[in-house]
């Protein structure tokens, strides 16, 4: 119709032609990788665009004799449900304690307080003193260890998340709770838990996914039959002569609980990562 | 997410100064819920942090799963302003937060601008961006090693094709701190994306009906509403990843190592080397002493500062 109607049309095309553009420079990287995988290694130096898709690179690192990779997998996810289940809990308890049990405002102060300066700072900084700890009892090598740090290390974000969620429950229904005569671990499994089970949801796929991508304790706690999945793509790229598309298979392979929990959960994702950016 | 942050020591203690008695019979259970968290934060941030500070004091060497300590004082931390990897990595880590962490910003918000001006497509467009957020930081730098090879890397192909000759993205000096910096942007541009995304969806819409109705145009919108509507958001995406950045690491052991030279070196990596490479437990405790309490300090200050801007004074 008028002038304006017409150039705002020109304004929408524009818009969608910079975020095709940037989705494109996002997704580019994936898509090079993902190719680099599926070539031989001659193909890739030969920087052919069109080539005969090959598996060889795949079932190197799933079935090859010298590769822990299904290893490395299975550890990652060990580890990784482990230190999200106990986080959940503990961040969960802590919260409910925290919020609603009448503590001195110091006492939720000082662990909130420090729960933020911990946060900040490079988990590198604590890697060393957790090695010089756990080495003596043997757990600088054991599933235990790792699962201990990812807890640590994620506890200040689920804290925060769970206090956010505790906190929205309301007061009535808890006083009505006890008048029935209920006692905490009844209030927190009957009434908490379902209440804030989209909290739970939200600070559960993030733990996972941060356990899941942590390098640099699990490069100082682990060895070989503890490795996560980082660390051996870390050792790939170390060795003398790089296997370059097996690599890339492994890199592909990594990122796969990413994408699903991406396409299934996003909605937690989102809620999660915006969670106090945004009030 | 990360920095669970400043605001929720202010939000999160719902009982008032009345209330600091336990219900009758609860006592026991207000003790036992919050104990877990408790012996987490003692026993593996706290109790470590001492064990770091006693190691400073000394040189460890380790034999078998024993270690033989001997008290060197203070000689760890007065040997540190001297060290030429521990100052390269303070250096690099400022210069390497302040240039991505600015251009991820404005990156972002240019991003979730057009996005929110969108009806159709803005959830594929956000799943999208989402992606490189919660891709391990060490594949992110598997993908863009082999991406910025000199021999084979798409990197140079593309260039290549603009007329430029190939070039040693990882490998030469200023280059390859620009490089690391590239892939941080890719990386984390998307974390800003989103926040401010959220942000601009939670603005008061009436304000903006009143500017239509004035006859402001879209250029004096942004200037005038969604620029101070949007500076809280802004100063907590700000702080959320200065946070990070401040913890770069996986990255960087992939594409550089540090290097070429010292070229890349940053804090995090220093004190990698320092206590596990090169087996100094006392200095490299040290220099983790440093390190956190720097940071804790530098980033409470920013905080406060932009705070302080923020309300206006």
């Amino acid at each position: 119709m008028s002038r304006s109607a017409g150039s705002s049309r020109v304004a929408l095309v524009l818009r969608h032609l910079l975020l095709v553009l940037a989705a494109a420079i996002v997704l580019f990287p994936f898509l090079w990788i993902g190719a680099a995988a599926f070539k031989t290694q001659i193909s890739l130096l030969m920087g052919q665009i069109l080539f005969q898709p090959v598996l060889m690179n795949f079932e190197a690192v799933l079935t090859a004799r010298s590769s822990d990779y299904v290893r490395n997998f299975t550890n990652s996810l060990t580890v990784g449900l482990l230190s999200t289940a106990l986080v959940l809990v503990v961040a969960t308890l802590a919260a409910y304690s925290l919020n609603r049990m009448r503590w001195p405002r110091w006492v939720g102060h000082s662990m909130l307080g420090w729960a933020v300066v911990f946060h900040m700072v490079p988990p590198i900084t604590l890697a060393g003193a957790w090695y010089s700890m756990f080495r003596p009892l043997g757990l600088d090598n054991s599933y235990l260890g790792l699962v201990l740090a990812h807890t640590t290390l994620n506890l200040p974000m689920a804290l925060w998340m769970m206090s956010v969620f505790v906190n929205d429950v309301p007061e009535e229904l808890l006083e009505a709770a006890r008048i029935d005569g209920a006692r905490t671990p009844r209030i927190l499994w009957s009434v908490i838990v379902p209440l804030v089970a989209p909290g739970l949801a939200a600070a559960g796929v993030l733990a996972f996914i941060f356990s899941w991508n942590e390098f640099a304790v699990a490069l100082t706690l682990t060895q070989r039959e503890t490795a996560t999945v980082p660390v051996a793509i870390g050792k790939y790229a170390q060795e003398n002569t790089i296997a370059y598309t097996e690599m890339a298979a492994a890199a592909m392979l990594s990122i796969l609980p990413a994408v699903v929990l991406l396409l299934v959960a996003q909605r937690f994702i989102v809620r999660g990562l915006t969670n106090g950016a945004v009030k | 997410m990360a920095a669970a942050d400043t605001r929720a020591v202010a939000r999160a203690p719902a009982a008032g100064p009345m209330r600091t008695a336990a219900l009758p019979g609860e006592r026991g259970w207000r003790a036992a819920t919050l104990a877990p968290a408790l012996v987490v934060f003692l026993g593996l941030t706290l109790l470590p942090m001492l064990n770091l500070l006693v190691l400073s004091f000394h040189d460890v060497a380790w034999a078998e799963r024993t270690a033989s300590w001997s008290f060197v004082g203070l000689a760890n931390f007065r040997a540190l302003p001297g060290d030429g990897l521990f100052r390269a990595g303070i250096l690099n880590t400022l210069i390497f937060a302040v240039v991505a962490v600015g251009l991820q910003m404005v990156l972002g918000f240019g991003l979730a601008l057009l996005t929110s001006a969108v009806v159709r497509g803005k959830l594929v467009y956000r799943t999208i961006f989402l992606l490189p957020i919660l891709i391990p930081g060490i594949v992110i730098g598997a993908i863009w090693k082999l991406m910025y090879s000199f021999d084979f890397g798409v990197i140079n192909t593309i260039t290549g094709l603009l007329g430029f000759a190939p070039q040693d993205w990882l490998g030469q000096g200023h280059l390859a701190l620009a490089s690391v910096i590239v892939v941080d942007v890719w990386h984390w541009t998307p974390f800003c994306f989103l926040l401010l995304l959220a942000g601009l969806e939670s603005l008061p819409q009436d304000v903006y009906e009143a500017a239509a109705i004035d006859g402001a145009n879209g250029w004096q919108r942004l200037v005038h509403i969604t620029l101070p509507l949007m500076i809280p958001t802004l100063v907590v995406t700000f702080v959320f990843r200065m946070i990070l950045a401040f913890k770069v690491f996986d990255e960087i052991y992939l594409l550089t190592g540090g290097g070429p030279g010292t070229a890349t070196e940053v804090i995090s990596f220093s004190i990698y080397r320092r206590f596990f490479t090169e087996d100094r437990a006392g200095y490299g405790s040290a220099m983790s002493i440093v390190t956190f309490f720097g940071i804790a300090l530098l980033i409470i200050l920013i905080t406060a500062f932009l705070r302080r801007r923020e309300t206006g004074r």
